[in-house]
């Protein structure tokens, strides 16, 4: 999956995260003069009845908290969040630890909650460690949102998800049906083999596969690179040398489509094998280019961030409580219903080809 | 033949009749594991582990230890991915040069701290394990630049990568001039076999001599310039970089040594052996997906082949010690 390879992640970087933390404190004196008066801008969430025709508040003060400071994806979702902040007049920021381990951000969420900030948007390291601390904040009048990877449904008001999971699933299959001519042996290159994500996207991956237009196509195999390049490399190999007649292989993993996609472009494979999945244009345009891959696909992250950065906005300023059945409105996005358990959908994935690549930078 | 025997003796021999068990098992299989593409992989997986092998070896000789290879190759490879960034057209002999002295560097800092300033490997490399990732990921940060992607870097650094003459990986290559160089120097310079001395024991060897200080600084700075100079590799050889390369790449290293017959407490071992670790470990890791064995037993699978070859080579060494104490009884009776 996208973020299993930072969470699996273990070195605590003594010296980074002492810069961290120093400087941490260094950002908390300088906003802690302005809270009183901000602080009291959004109420507790439960007695509030949203108002669609609010204004947003302006001056807004949003944080995003992501799984690991050094995350280049969640890096560019918080860009996006943080765009969508400025567009709305406040100020975002973004804040998190140096290590994507169960706890280390509930420091990064006192902390904001002391500095009263509006709104925190949170990619949850692990559901449940975050709830206290993010109880504590809404408890506070603090609009909680989390992004990517949810926290606990009770712990945050709106979960901003990229795609459903079914739509990414059968949309990989429909890709790589149209590439090979629905036909052929296919196998999948997966992340680690207990990444929930990964796990659900294959689980629907199959159930499409059952449908009778996919009859010609047969899954061989599901090979687990554990977003490691080195090790996504080996299965590649393994993949294509125990399957000579495999017809494409699907990797619904940045990092191993990208391993994947340079093993064949440098092996005899280029051309004869399809490669699919989930990928960043950057990441790929190379192989894009030079016709290794033909056509895959991911949501935009940047997008996903501005989304986030919009439900914020509109939580602080009680457009919106994240009730189900509530419309967001989110800027150059449009409008987003507001579905079960708070949960917002981006929408489904982007395709990427030769056309429209270089459209994009992310 | 009787050379040959003597090139492969013991320990190396051990690895090499494991080694083709393993790809003999595999290729009964599936036949092309052993095809001239099956055979390229394996060398090509194994070549950049196999330079940080060599270095290794180097300084677990002489009974010290690197634990912050991975963040030298981390650091080496992220600096490949901003020269590039700074300008597409780098020659690639250039951004080489530049990962082996950033690499040397990153060496000497922890050949002074041990040799000068006598603090014991396992804890200054522990800790530069973590200010070397720190510096590389305070970089990526300052420069926003969290991952460099191949279509960033220079087609002929890719191709140099990728590319292969008369088959053999470019990669390959290298690491067979590495070791050729250091198997040679190890055996025959003076200052090689010093480190074997400095190994067996570190007063001795002062008290004969030697300059144990200065040996010790300078396996730490060629070691740093091999761990530079893989981390350039996997650059070129990967396509994709980011500020977390290497992590964890130390236990794997440390792994192929010990598994290639270097006393972990020093004074013995050839780099060959540790390539031929760093060869049978990687080609059980690329054997393990062919043979069918589910993906979560696999890591468990590798740390047992681990572990039998170290208690495999143990029960040989231990009789070999029985039977050198009998035959010297025999002698005095």
């Amino acid at each position: 999956m996208i973020h299993q390879r930072w969470s699996g992640k273990r070195a605590l970087l003594a010296v980074t995260s002492m810069g961290l933390a120093a400087a941490l404190v260094a950002g908390c004196g300088g906003t802690t003069k302005d809270n009183a008066e901000s602080g009291s801008g959004s109420g507790a969430n439960s007695e509030k009845v949203a108002d669609p025709n609010a204004p947003i508040k302006e001056g807004l003060q949003i944080a995003f908290l992501p799984k690991e400071i050094d995350n280049p994806y969640e890096n560019i979702v918080d860009e996006g969040g943080i765009a969508a902040v400025t567009e709305l007049k406040g100020t975002g920021k973004e804040v998190g630890p140096s290590d994507a381990s169960a706890s280390s951000q509930v420091s990064y969420i006192n902390t904001l909650v002391q500095q009263n900030q509006d709104a925190i948007v949170i990619a949850a390291n692990d559901p449940n460690a975050v709830a206290p601390a993010l109880k504590d904040a809404m408890e506070k009048g603090i609009a909680v949102v989390s992004y990517d990877s949810d926290a606990a449904v009770d712990a945050r008001q709106v979960f901003v998800n990229q795609a459903d999971s079914e739509s990414i699933g059968r949309s990989q299959i429909q890709m790589v049906s149209e590439q090979i001519g629905g036909k052929g042996k296919i196998a999948i290159l997966s992340a680690t083999p207990n990444a929930t994500n990964q796990n659900t996207w294959i689980e629907f991956m199959k159930d499409e596969l059952k449908k009778p237009e996919y009859k010609d196509i047969e899954l061989v195999t599901v090979a687990y690179g554990d977003d490691d390049d080195q090790k996504s490399f080996q299965e590649t190999q393994a993949l294509l040398s125990s399957n000579p007649d495999l017809k494409a292989i699907v990797s619904p993993t940045t990092v191993g489509i990208s391993a994947a996609a340079r093993y064949i472009s440098s092996s005899p494979y280029k051309g004869k094998v399809v490669l699919t999945g989930l990928g960043t244009p950057n990441q790929m345009r190379q192989f894009i280019k030079d016709g290794t891959v033909k056509e895959f696909a991911l949501w935009d992250p940047e997008q996903l961030g501005y989304l986030a950065g919009y439900a914020a906005a509109a939580l602080a300023s009680g457009q919106i409580t994240g009730k189900e059945g509530e419309v967001l409105k989110a800027g150059k996005l449009g409008e987003r219903k507001i579905g079960k358990n708070g949960e917002i959908i981006l929408g489904p994935p982007t395709t990427f080809n030769a056309d429209n690549i270089d459209d994009y930078d992310f | 033949m009787n050379r040959l025997r003597a090139l492969l003796s013991g320990r190396e021999l051990s690895i090499v009749v494991a080694l083709v068990a393993v790809v003999g098992v595999t290729t009964a299989t599936n036949p092309s594991f052993l095809s001239a593409q099956g055979i390229h992989d394996l060398f090509l997986n194994a070549s950049i582990i196999a330079l940080l092998a060599i270095g290794q070896t180097l300084l677990v000789i002489t009974r010290n230890i690197d634990l912050s290879v991975g963040s030298v190759m981390g650091l080496t490879a992220y600096m490949s991915g901003q020269l590039f960034i700074a300008d597409h057209d780098t020659p690639t002999i250039l951004v080489v040069l530049a990962g082996m002295a950033l690499g040397a560097a990153c060496g000497a800092f922890n050949g002074a701290l041990v040799a000068i300033a006598k603090v014991p490997a396992l804890v200054v490399t522990l800790g530069t394990l973590y200010v070397f990732r720190g510096i590389d990921y305070g970089w990526a940060s300052a420069t926003g630049v969290h991952q460099i992607n191949a279509d960033q870097m220079s087609q002929g650094f890719l191709a140099f990568g990728s590319g292969s003459i008369l088959g053999i990986p470019h990669l390959t290559l290298i690491a067979l001039a590495a070791l050729v160089i250091a198997a040679y120097a190890l055996h025959n310079w003076r200052s090689g076999r010093e480190l074997y001395a400095i190994g067996s024991n570190p007063q001795a060897a002062r008290l004969a001599g030697i300059p144990a200080g200065k040996r010790v600084f300078t396996a730490f700075v060629v070691s740093g310039a091999l761990v530079g100079l893989a981390g350039v590799l996997h650059a070129s050889y990967f396509g994709t970089i980011n500020a977390s390369v290497g992590t964890g790449r130390e236990l794997a290293v440390v792994a192929a040594v010990v598994v290639g017959g270097v006393a972990i407490f020093g004074g013995s071992g050839t780099v060959l052996g540790a390539v031929l670790g760093a060869l049978l470990l990687t080609t059980i890791t690329s054997a393990l997906p062919i043979l069918g064995v589910p993906a979560f037993w696999q890591r468990a699978v590798d740390g047992a082949a681990l572990l039998l070859a170290i208690s495999l080579d143990r029960a040989v060494m231990v009789r070999l010690a029985e039977r050198l104490r009998k035959e010297r009884s025999l002698r005095r009776a």
